[in-house]
């Protein structure tokens, strides 16, 4: 048995710009994953190469064990049985909602195409915008169309382009979490290439962070959280403080707030290779690492603090001079200025050689 | 910057040009509204202010639109005279009555009587004859009689006529209706297109090339075309016949014109007039365009000299305006495009 | 409907030229917006409306004639041109549009603007290059009966299909332009969506390309249509009789302006008939491009693609355009000497300011009307438009007299009134004034420019309009900075068409231009009104290329 999705050392330039290097990943049936990233680092280039829009320079992609992209091979789009839902939609702007969605079924005969757009309107909710023009619907309602158009003719692997980018806010949340039921209903495979975490999170079971062409790490959101593979994986995903620390020994690293005691070894480098006894390192700090404790005889300085309903984060001044953040229940309401009692909560030590700093 | 000043700059030459336009009055002048075109008429102009100091006006268009613009503006026309390069234009322009009588005793002796209006609304100017040219190498003239004799079926195939849509071809048509009645005429002009080698051409020199190449025998043309081409390509195995030198005479019209009912220096108009039937501008016509001059007493340029004497149909041009339309719907009858 | 009720009072607030500022009840009085339309349909309808008039003057014996004789063989002869010229120029613009705009072939950055070149050579110029080149006596079939006997066989060039093939390669331009301009902005985010849908390339551009450009094609091919409908120079050049072919036979042959007038009418209303038709088909439909695709890399055609490409793209600059210049180019050597002087200076001037002025004054009409339409969508606007662009199906110099005899009553009457109010002398006041050739090329060339503009509003969503008001733009702020800049392309395409087209365009400048405005049209129809082809080529020569110069500036702005 066959990965369904397969990408073997894959490479990609524009002119003498590498865009992809040397990148690799598996996605099984029915999986959901995600390329995660800054801007420019790749991601929708690694898509559209999967698409077979963009040729591989070296390396290869397979498809159900087949191969379908390979240094000056590539099969066209068209025969890949691929669907793409893209950040603009590219909805057909002179065909109603359902010549759209029915667009990609011109194989199946009428007795079947019909009922399979009816399905699709009904899973989508657009039932009663059947007859519409997209420029007749609401931005959300566009990309319900564009998911269901890509659905439609049951791909082998569904590609998702910044598919939330052009909504707002509150209606990416809503809508993200809708996908993933419909994708997990459907029992669809699926790539989604997102800047944003929180998208990330909601929809993927696994998550590549890529960086500079190349994936960082893949893995789940709890390991990219907690486990992060390096320094730039640290930093991107969620938020967190680096302090300096010294190695005591294999599972302890002392930092100005006390010494941390890690239930497995502690990471230093991105190759995870052990740090001696004495060796400096940058160790992390999530906010939900520090805790509020008033009876604590650690103290630091509220610097900021941003109410966020449930918690409000604090941004600390440590007598070092150092900043670190704090999450806390809100209602323990402090001033800005106010010194507050912390404690040290680590369930996972992160620390980094000092001298990978490179990144 | 630059461009908001060339707009101001357009701006303001758009509005002196809308403002002065072309009413400023002066106090010697002719406005001429031309059918002939600017250098076969300028010559002429030029030469009748220098003799006079009259200054020309004037400017150039289809007879149609002319007609229809001397229609429109009514007495208020600015033109005091209409040149056309057809009779049945000065025809039309005088049954509409946009033309009016002159009386000159210079144009009753310059020009002969067929050659005007009989109400003298008109003058012809110059003469355009409609003659026959044939393939030297395929037709001996011995075989070459009379517009008629195209229509027998020895000329099957052998005959080329440019499109009846031109005037000259109408103005043919037009006296040959005055000459032989309806009937028989159409008769004439189904043998025309019975023995058609090619359908019509586009205009008399295209006609004359395919005489030339051997596509047909023979065409009929205005004598001019035939000076033009040969003037160019002097090898073309290309002669003159001038036909019915024994009956009615060859086809004329003529580039004639006439003074404007609204005209406003119509003293100075008919100084032109009578100045364009003089030696001098007949000897223009003569040699700008290889035409027979009007008046009788002026040669022909002598390339065209050359071609012989023929005998000109004598009846009145002002026939080929009365019939044109009947010719038009004879030739429409008889399948000739 | 909250929306809807917001879209409404944005659309007043924000107004073109600000003299209605935006009140609560703005959006249910008449604001000066919706008037607009029905000024200029009705200025346009002055002339179209005096052509019609003629039925008031019936010329029954001449209809009976033609009815029996020639008008069924014209109408026949008409539909297989006018359907001839329309599928001819639709294949061959929008291959062109669509190899030039998103392929890659050896040369295509030469043919993207070298293929708009054969604008700027008049129809009937062609036609009588052609037609010396190819027909009997021309040095092909010439050379030809020398080789092969005097009886070799050889396609009639005179006969229906040569009359088709100079037009489609004289007016493919059009619907090259149009297209072009479609696709370039299309993106191709579109194709790549169909092909993720299980089309191939090729079947996305049928299903998928083709139909979204289609307001840009329809309009390219509309224009060709109209040119073929109102042409007479080229069909007369190869003898082709059309339904024009009657209309100036019944003036000129038979002196009867008002059947020529009536004939011309049917002529409108055929016209009027299609583009409802056609704008009926797509009413719902909408055409707002889909964001461009951040990469603009195109399809790289394999070898024997990209030769076909090259060659057909050559094939058509060649016979539409080298061909044609090449000859008239020997010919101009020939007369140059003797007949170039200092007046060409003045020709090629008036030229190119009347053009120029033509170009402005058109454009900014036809943005007026577009403005006008969108910010009044309602069926009475809409036929106000239509009419307003139907002066370029009308034979141009029945438009000619359309527009000259109510002006002259209109003289006529104001010297009257001077007369007797003021005692005063007038003569004519507004006649020869280029304020009436620019407003009788405004009537006759709307539709031009009307087009590219009206095409390329339709990307402006009502979203666009709501943001830059959020954006606090309004007025002439969101027309400069938000309108302007996305209607760019469209204007340039509508001014260069019109600027080209009033250089070549006869009837009307002879008709109305004031005393000594001669320019090269009107120096090339005094010569070919005698014949005089070898010496019309130096004014044709000069036209062709005071023509490059605005085709050389809108390809170097959009190629931008």
């Amino acid at each position: 048995m066959h990965a369904l999705l397969e990408l073997k050392n894959i490479r990609h330039a524009y002119g003498q710009q590498l865009v992809v290097n040397d990148l690799s990943l598996t996605l099984e049936k029915g999986q959901i994953g995600c390329l995660l990233g800054p801007s420019g680092c790749g991601k929708t280039t690694v898509l559209r190469c999967i698409a077979g829009f963009e040729p591989v320079a070296a390396g290869e992609i397979l498809l159900n064990g087949v191969k379908v992209s390979g240094s000056g091979f590539s099969l066209p789009p068209e025969q890949r049985h691929i669907g793409m839902v893209f950040q603009d939609y590219a909805l057909f702007p002179h065909l109603t909602v359902t010549a759209n969605i029915g667009f990609g079924l011109h194989r199946l005969p009428k007795s079947e195409r019909v009922p399979r757009v009816a399905e699709l309107l009904q899973i989508v909710g657009l039932a009663d915008t059947a007859n519409k023009y997209p420029h007749e619907l609401s931005g959300g309602q566009q990309q319900r169309v564009a998911l269901a158009r890509a659905l439609a003719p049951r791909p082998d692997l569904l590609l998702l382009d910044e598919p939330f980018s052009n909504l707002d806010v509150s209606l990416r949340e809503r809508l993200s979490l809708e996908v993933r039921d419909i994708l997990k209903s459907q029992n669809a495979t699926a790539i989604l290439v997102t800047h944003d975490q929180n998208e990330a999170f909601t929809i993927a079971d696994e998550i590549g962070v890529m960086h500079r062409g190349e994936i960082q790490q893949w893995d789940s959101a709890y390991n990219l959280y907690h486990r992060p593979a390096n320094r730039f994986v640290a930093d991107f995903i969620g938020q967190g403080v680096f302090l300096p620390g010294k190695v005591l020994d294999l599972r302890r690293v002392e930092i100005e707030l006390g010494i941390l005691t890690a239930d497995i070894p502690h990471q230093c480098a991105p190759d995870a290779q052990v740090c001696g006894e004495g060796c400096h390192v940058d160790v992390l700090l999530r906010p939900d690492d520090i805790v509020h404790d008033d009876t604590s005889s650690l103290q630091a300085v509220v610097l900021h603090k941003a109410f966020r309903g449930a918690d409000i984060l604090y941004t600390l001044h440590l007598p070092s001079g150092a900043t670190a953040l704090s999450l806390v229940p809100s209602h323990h309401n402090h001033a800005i200025g106010e010194k507050i009692g912390i404690r040290l909560e680590v369930d996972h030590v992160v620390a980094f050689d000092q001298s990978s700093n490179e990144k | 910057m630059l461009r908001l000043c060339f707009s101001r700059y357009l701006a303001a030459m758009l509005c002196c040009t809308a403002l002065l336009g072309t009413n400023v009055a002066y106090a010697e002048q002719v406005v001429v509204y031309s059918a002939r075109i600017e250098q076969l008429i300028k010559p002429m102009f030029d030469a009748f202010t220098q003799d006079t100091g009259i200054a020309v006006k004037f400017v150039t268009d289809n007879e149609g639109a002319l007609l229809a613009r001397l229609k429109a503006e009514g007495k208020n026309t600015p033109a005091d005279m209409l040149i056309t390069v057809d009779a049945g234009n000065l025809w039309e322009a005088a049954r509409e009555g946009l033309l009016r009588p002159v009386e000159s005793k210079t144009l009753d002796a310059n020009i002969p009587a067929h050659l005007r209006d009989p109400q003298k609304q008109w003058f012809g100017l110059s003469v355009r004859a409609r003659t026959m040219v044939y393939n030297t190498q395929k037709v001996k003239p011995a075989e070459l009689s009379s517009y008629d004799d195209l229509a027998e079926p020895k000329w099957k195939g052998r005959l080329c006529l440019r499109s009846s849509k031109k005037v000259y071809n109408q103005s043919l048509v037009a006296m040959m209706i005055a000459e032989h009645g309806e009937a028989k005429t159409e008769q004439i002009v189904k043998g025309w297109v019975a023995n058609f080698a090619t359908d019509p051409l586009s205009d008399d020199t295209r006609a004359m090339e395919f005489v030339a190449a051997g596509k047909c025998d023979v065409t009929l043309v205005n004598t001019y075309y035939y000076g033009r081409l040969l003037t160019k390509n002097p090898v073309l195995p290309l002669a003159i016949f001038w036909p019915n030198q024994a009956g009615s005479g060859v086809h004329i019209n003529v580039s004639g014109a006439g003074i404007t009912k609204g005209a406003k220096n119509e003293q100075a108009a008919i100084k032109l007039l009578e100045f364009l039937s003089s030696e001098k501008a007949q000897n223009l016509f003569a040699d700008i365009n290889m035409e027979y001059p009007a008046n009788p007493r002026i040669k022909p340029d002598p390339v065209v000299a050359a071609w012989g004497n023929f005998k000109q149909n004598p009846m009145n041009v002002a026939t080929a305006g009365e019939l044109q339309a009947a010719a038009v719907k004879l030739m429409d009858r008889a399948g000739y495009r | 409907m909250k929306d809807e009720t917001l879209s409404a009072t944005v659309r007043n607030g924000n107004t073109l030229t600000g003299f209605s500022r935006f009140t609560p009840s703005a959006h249910r009085t008449a604001s000066g917006w919706c008037l607009i339309p029905f000024l200029v349909a009705a200025l346009v309808l002055i002339p179209i409306g005096t052509v019609l008039s003629s039925f008031f003057d019936p010329a029954s014996d001449i209809w009976q004639h033609l009815v029996e004789t020639t008008l069924p063989g014209l109408l026949i002869n008409t539909f297989w041109l006018a359907l001839g010229v329309v599928i001819g120029t639709a294949l061959l613009g929008v291959s062109l549009a669509w190899l030039t705009a998103v392929c890659e072939f050896p040369g295509r950055k030469f043919f993207s603007w070298a293929l708009l070149l054969p604008l700027a050579v008049p129809a009937y110029v062609t036609a009588f290059v052609m037609l010396g080149l190819f027909d009997y006596t021309g040095p092909l079939q010439t050379a030809l009966r020398s080789w092969l006997g005097p009886e070799s066989w050889f396609p009639e060039v005179r006969g229906r299909l040569g009359v088709i093939t100079v037009m489609i390669l004289a007016f493919y331009p059009y619907v090259y332009l149009l297209a072009r301009n479609a696709f370039l902005t299309q993106g191709k985010r579109s194709l790549e969506a169909a092909q993720s849908l299980g089309f191939n390339r090729t079947q996305g551009f049928f299903k998928v390309a083709l139909p979204m450009a289609r307001p840009w094609i329809a309009g390219g091919v509309m224009l060709a249509l109209m040119e073929t409908l109102a042409d007479f120079g080229t069909v007369s050049v190869f003898n082709y009789d059309t339904f024009t072919t009657a209309i100036y036979k019944a003036w000129f042959g038979m002196f009867s302006l008002s059947a020529a007038s009536q004939l011309a009418s049917l002529l409108i209303v055929i016209v009027f008939a299609l583009i409802v038709v056609e704008q009926q088909i797509r009413v719902r439909m909408r055409y707002a491009e889909t964001k461009q695709s951040a990469r603009g890399d195109r399809i790289a055609l394999s070898d024997w693609r990209a030769g076909a490409a090259t060659t057909l793209a050559t094939g058509t600059l060649f016979f539409a355009f080298l061909l044609p210049v090449a000859q008239l180019g020997i010919w101009a050597a020939g007369t140059f000497v003797q007949d170039f002087d200092s007046r060409y200076l003045d020709f090629l001037w008036h030229s190119l300011l009347l053009s120029a002025l033509a170009a402005l004054l058109t454009c900014g009409v036809a943005l007026l009307l577009v403005y006008a339409a969108r910010r009044h969508p309602d069926p009475a606007t809409r036929n106000a438009v239509r009419i307003a662009t139907l002066g370029y199906a009308l034979p141009g110099t029945v438009l000619a007299v359309g527009i000259f005899v109510p002006l002259a009553w209109l003289d006529n009457w104001l010297g009257e009134m001077a007369l007797q109010l003021f005692q005063i002398e007038t003569g004519l006041l507004i006649q020869g004034t280029l304020v009436i050739m620019l407003f009788a090329y405004m009537t006759r060339f709307l539709a031009v420019s009307h087009s590219p503009i009206d095409s390329a509003m339709q990307r402006i969503t009502s979203s666009i309009d709501e943001a830059a008001m959020g954006l606090g733009l309004n007025g002439w702020a969101m027309l400069r900075r938000v309108h302007l800049p996305i209607l760019k392309s469209g204007i340039f395409t509508a001014a260069t068409l019109v600027f080209v087209d009033v250089m070549k365009e006869m009837p009307i400048t002879l008709m109305t231009r004031p005393f000594g405005w001669d320019t090269l049209a009107v120096r090339i129809f005094e010569m070919t009104s005698e014949g005089e082809w070898e010496q019309a080529a130096l004014p044709a020569v000069a036209l062709v290329l005071a023509g490059l110069v605005p085709i050389i500036l809108f390809m170097r702005q959009t190629e931008k």
